[in-house]
């Protein structure tokens, strides 16, 4: 059981991540104040990989942007390895949903800002930028300018601009949200293949259940918002390493997606009526 | 290329019609008037005489060089105020908010009516121009690298911070790559008005200059020299404009042409 495995670790040494009765208020224009998530309470080990799923709108990308200290929660605490965080999250990587590389640098260029900004001399960060490339699948694409490459291939550069660095928590905006369904087979293939190299904590946020349990060690369940709550957290028993489209066949699979989807499908309706009723 | 030359032989028959019509109106009668008085509208051969007179003469290499000097320097004044001053305000709202009242009145004045007060404060030369000049190309590139550093992608920047940038850092990899490239895809615009600014203000009072030798003609009912002069002047536009499309071209390749762009 990976997980329990995870779990063991986390015990030794602190969380990579917890998130401890973390509340996020979001102040409206004169109307008070809108509650986005309470009361979310999560831990990742070192080296675990959760995935966060639940119904659009619930409030799982601004748990996400808590983690990195993109935003700060009304109440509760979030503490990084045992220390609570104060402002950015230097310990982790970001990759977002929306395009986020530079559109004036070259793939190489966008893959190395992270090293030469921490001041990395230029041929050392230019040369393992190539490198970094390479293990994305883009040997040769680096004088590219993003707009010249398709969306897998931008989203392979932005997970490259992220690893480089060599972060020790990875947090994933639904990363493949918007690449076609082969192409995110792909991308989750090459995610894994990656991160088995050295095993970050990973908070990967999606809609996709299916992709959740794919990825993920612990499959973590939010309600529809506002107020959006933690009402589930499952244990992913499935051997790695994993190939995606084969996982799917799995009946480990089949078992844990019906049970969890019949969870999370109550959700989805609410946050669907909601969004009805307020339009 | 088939298509370029074609396209290339359109141009030049539109030319060709339009001074064909010209030398027609003005030389034969037609029902036994002329169309257009050669007095006021010159003739097609006279110009052109002229303006070969001019070159021959090689006197309008000084007005040319004096209202190139002149554009380059409101150019340049005004594009580095105007960044300098862009960037200022778009990172500092408050001195933005301050300053915006007298930004909007300054921009909705007509510049011409700034030339005056040029030639008092500057005198008859070259320098009373570029001001002119560079009220005009300031406020272009100005409002473009505001527009760019406010317009900077919220992911974008989110990312940068992510990765570990200091404000200065996001300043330089973020904020002026991006207000650089609306300044530059507003080149074409800036560096005409450092011209009208230019030929403007020859031609309300100048010892020499393009719009010199435009008044100079005028003054003497010489219509000839007067459509001479405007000739020389487009030339002159079109081969600045030519010379900024080959820089537009080399500064903004990361940005996406028009159907070239993959999804």
């Amino acid at each position: 059981m990976p997980a329990a495995a995870g779990a063991g670790n986390g015990q030794a040494s602190a969380p990579a991540v917890a998130l401890s009765d973390v509340t996020i208020d979001f102040r409206l224009l004169g109307r008070g104040t809108y509650t986005a998530v309470a009361d979310a309470s999560l831990r990742v080990a070192d080296g675990e990989f959760v995935a966060i799923v639940g119904p659009t709108g619930c409030g799982k990308s601004t748990l996400l942007n808590v983690a990195a200290g993109l935003l700060m929660p009304s109440r509760g605490r979030v503490d990084i390895f045992g220390a609570p965080l104060a402002g950015l999250n230097r310990q982790s990587g970001y990759l977002f949903q929306a395009e986020a590389l530079f559109p004036w640098k070259t793939a190489l260029d966008n893959v190395a800002i992270g090293l030469e900004i921490a001041g990395t001399p230029w041929e050392d960060a230019q040369s393992r930028a190539e490198r970094w490339l390479t293990r994305v699948g883009l040997a040769g694409f680096g004088g590219r300018y993003p707009h010249l490459l398709s969306g897998g291939q931008r989203k392979r550069v932005g997970l490259a601009q992220v690893l480089i660095r060599d972060p020790k928590i990875l947090l994933m905006d639904e990363p493949f949200g918007p690449l076609d369904a082969q192409t995110r087979q792909i991308m989750g293939n090459l995610l894994l293949d990656l991160w088995s190299a050295d095993r970050k904590a990973v908070l990967f946020v999606t809609h996709d259940l299916e992709e959740a349990i794919a990825l993920a060690d612990r499959v973590v369940i939010m309600s529809a918002g506002p107020a959006a709550r933690i009402i589930g957290d499952w244990t992913v028993a499935l051997a790695r390493p994993r190939d995606i489209s084969e996982v799917k066949l799995d009946r480990v699979f089949h078992d844990l997606h019906r049970e969890i989807w019949h969870v999370l499908k109550a959700e989805v309706l609410k946050g669907y009526a909601q969004a009805e009723a307020t339009s | 290329m088939m298509q370029r030359v074609r396209l290339i032989a359109l141009q030049v028959f539109v030319a060709v019609v339009a001074i064909g019509l010209w030398q027609l109106f003005t030389t034969v009668p037609i029902f036994g008037v002329i169309v257009l008085d050669p007095f006021f509208f010159s003739k097609p051969g006279d110009v052109a005489g002229q303006v070969f007179q001019w070159f021959a003469e090689g006197k309008i290499w000084r007005h040319l060089g004096i209202t190139l000097t002149e554009s380059l320097l409101a150019f340049v004044i005004g594009s580095l105020a105007g960044v300098l001053v862009g960037f200022w305000f778009a990172r500092k709202p408050v001195i933005a908010a301050v300053f915006d009242p007298y930004v909007k009145m300054i921009n909705a004045l007509p510049r011409v009516v700034l030339a005056p007060i040029f030639t008092l404060w500057l005198g008859l030369g070259i320098w009373s121009k570029v001001a002119l000049g560079v009220t005009l190309v300031f406020f272009i590139v100005f409002f473009n690298v505001y527009q760019g550093v406010k317009e900077v992608s919220p992911t974008v920047l989110a990312n940068a911070r992510m990765l570990g940038m200091s404000e200065r850092q996001l300043a330089r990899h973020v904020y002026w790559p991006s207000a650089l490239s609306w300044m530059f895809s507003s080149l074409h615009t800036s560096v005409g008005f450092a011209v009208v600014g230019a030929v403007v203000g020859e031609y309300l009072g100048a010892a020499g200059g393009l719009g010199y030798l435009i008044q100079q003609a005028e003054g003497v009912f010489d219509v000839a020299g007067v459509f001479a002069g405007m000739v020389v002047l487009a030339a002159f536009v079109v081969v600045i404009d030519g010379v900024v499309s080959l820089v537009e071209r080399r500064l903004l390749v990361w940005r996406p042409v028009a159907g070239e762009t993959r999804s």
